[in-house]
């Protein structure tokens, strides 16, 4: 990869995943590759030696924040963490602006998980450093659909030509969202949206397929589509998006994923969950060979790793 | 002298003409004009109009009115004209544009956008994405907003 196109992360803001060209995902995945092998290969690395991390979580975390402390710990760098009681309660009162601030004056780079949308653009405007966005309402999670795509990279070698589905909340999952926006850098063959009418997918993400020129349908149903799929995406429906109860008992069946729902499947199809999951994804699915959403989950350091070495160092 | 001409002419100002019927009082809040300013404002509504039926005129002397300022406008009053006048003519004419960008001005239609948090020093920010139907979309957020959201702000107290 040229020099040009390594430095171009260089202290740059990822608010969503669409702040980044195909070209650049490409090379965070080259970076990527080589952080996995050097962990794999138990090499320690002190790329970020001297560098500070903030991780600022104004909302629940275990996954993406501690993938991030420990990226940044495995290449040298160090972690200062916005307490909870600070976050939760902003005990004293303090704004998100003045936290940011403070952050900012302490730290390199600045990781933000925030309930309120539009939040992590708002403290990269607020901050000299770089903000990454770890999640914001219902809007984006950047750093989740780097994985996914790098996972789909890892099992099948590419992201081109496949016909990928995604399952369930498509209307408030930041995951999903931030997961078919990020499919649009790229040429699949066939997207299934595949969900409850009430959790259809967004306008708006339907115009920017549209755009970008993504063939896609949406589905009502797994069944229908199962056989097609090179990729399929689960999605946590909750309880709480239903306001009538018996609506909820009614779809949760039809988009549970188990080995039985599976049985017509191609051979290689890859299953990806961001995790947690309740029981949208049976454990029987576990044990097959589609189950790649474990290793998913670790492929949450590498990235992350390639990220913060990228955006502080170029 | 015509019987339509309810209010005399102006010396020198600005004229805006064919605003909607009904919305001179939300262009004049557009302009952030008062009246406690000191200008001399005249407002006409509801006056006949060969273009849109009826119109709302608005007149403010002894300003010329910026075109970023008179582009807000056209958020409310899509067909508005502005009229810059001299010594009691006409010395420019042009329609309102909607600008690229709207700061300010209006707010987001999301509750749970970070631009409707009381505290923060932040300004809502939008960018036109479509004129017509006019669709406007938060800079922070992505929410859009209509014609009849914007048109909500104005009217409904907002």
């Amino acid at each position: 990869m040229d020099q040009r196109v390594s430095t171009v992360l260089r202290g740059r803001d990822v608010i969503s995943i669409l702040d980044l060209k195909r070209g650049e995902l490409e090379r965070l995945f080259e970076e990527a590759d080589l952080m996995l092998r050097a962990l794999e290969e138990g090499r320690r690395l002190r790329l970020l030696e001297g560098y500070v991390m903030a991780t600022a979580f104004f909302e629940p975390s275990t996954r993406t924040k501690l993938s991030f402390q420990a990226a940044m710990l495995r290449l040298g760098g160090a972690y200062i963490d916005l307490p909870p009681e600070h976050a939760s309660s902003r005990a004293k009162g303090e704004n998100l602006a003045d936290t940011i601030r403070m952050l900012d004056s302490y730290a390199d780079v600045i990781v933000i998980r925030h309930r309120l949308e539009g939040a992590a653009r708002f403290a990269a405007e607020v901050a000299e450093h770089p903000v990454i966005n770890g999640g914001d309402g219902t809007r984006d999670h950047p750093t989740q659909a780097m994985i996914d795509l790098y996972t789909i990279r890892r099992a099948l070698g590419r992201v081109d030509g496949l016909v990928v589905g995604v399952l369930g909340d498509l209307r408030y999952g930041r995951a999903a969202r931030s997961f078919i926006l990020g499919l649009t850098l790229y040429r699949p063959k066939m997207l299934y949206l595949i969900s409850p009418p009430q959790l259809s997918c967004r306008r708006e993400v339907l115009e920017k397929l549209e755009e970008r020129g993504v063939d896609y349908e949406e589905v009502a149903s797994l069944d229908k589509v199962v056989s097609e799929l090179d990729v399929l995406y689960v999605t946590r429906i909750q309880r709480e998006r239903f306001p009538d109860p018996v609506e909820y008992e009614k779809v949760r069946g039809s988009y549970r994923v188990t080995g039985e729902s599976l049985k017509g499947a191609k051979e290689n199809l890859v299953i990806l969950h961001p995790l947690p999951r309740v029981d949208e994804l049976a454990f029987d699915v576990d044990a097959t060979r589609h189950a790649w959403y474990f290793r998913q989950a670790r492929f949450g350091v590498p990235i992350r790793m390639a990220l913060l070495k990228l955006v502080l160092r170029g | 002298m015509s019987r339509e001409l309810r209010v005399s002419k102006i010396r020198e100002g600005t004229v805006i003409d064919h605003i909607d019927a009904g919305r001179a009082l939300h262009v004049l809040r557009i302009l952030g004009l008062t009246g406690s300013e000191g200008l001399v404002i005249a407002i006409v509504m509801n006056v006949p109009s060969k273009k849109l039926g009826r119109k709302d005129i608005v007149k403010v002397e002894g300003i010329e009115l910026r075109e970023d300022q008179v582009n807000k406008i056209a958020l409310i009053a899509p067909s508005a004209t502005i009229n810059i006048i001299r010594d009691y003519e006409v010395v420019e004419k042009v329609r309102v544009k909607v600008p690229e960008r709207i700061e300010g001005l209006l707010r987001c239609v999301n509750p749970n956008c970070i631009t409707n948090q009381p505290r923060e020093p932040i300004k809502p920010r939008f960018r036109v994405v479509s004129l017509r139907p006019l669709k406007l979309v938060c800079e922070y957020c992505g929410a859009e907003l209509g014609q009849e959201d914007i048109i909500a702000q104005f009217t409904g107290g907002g």
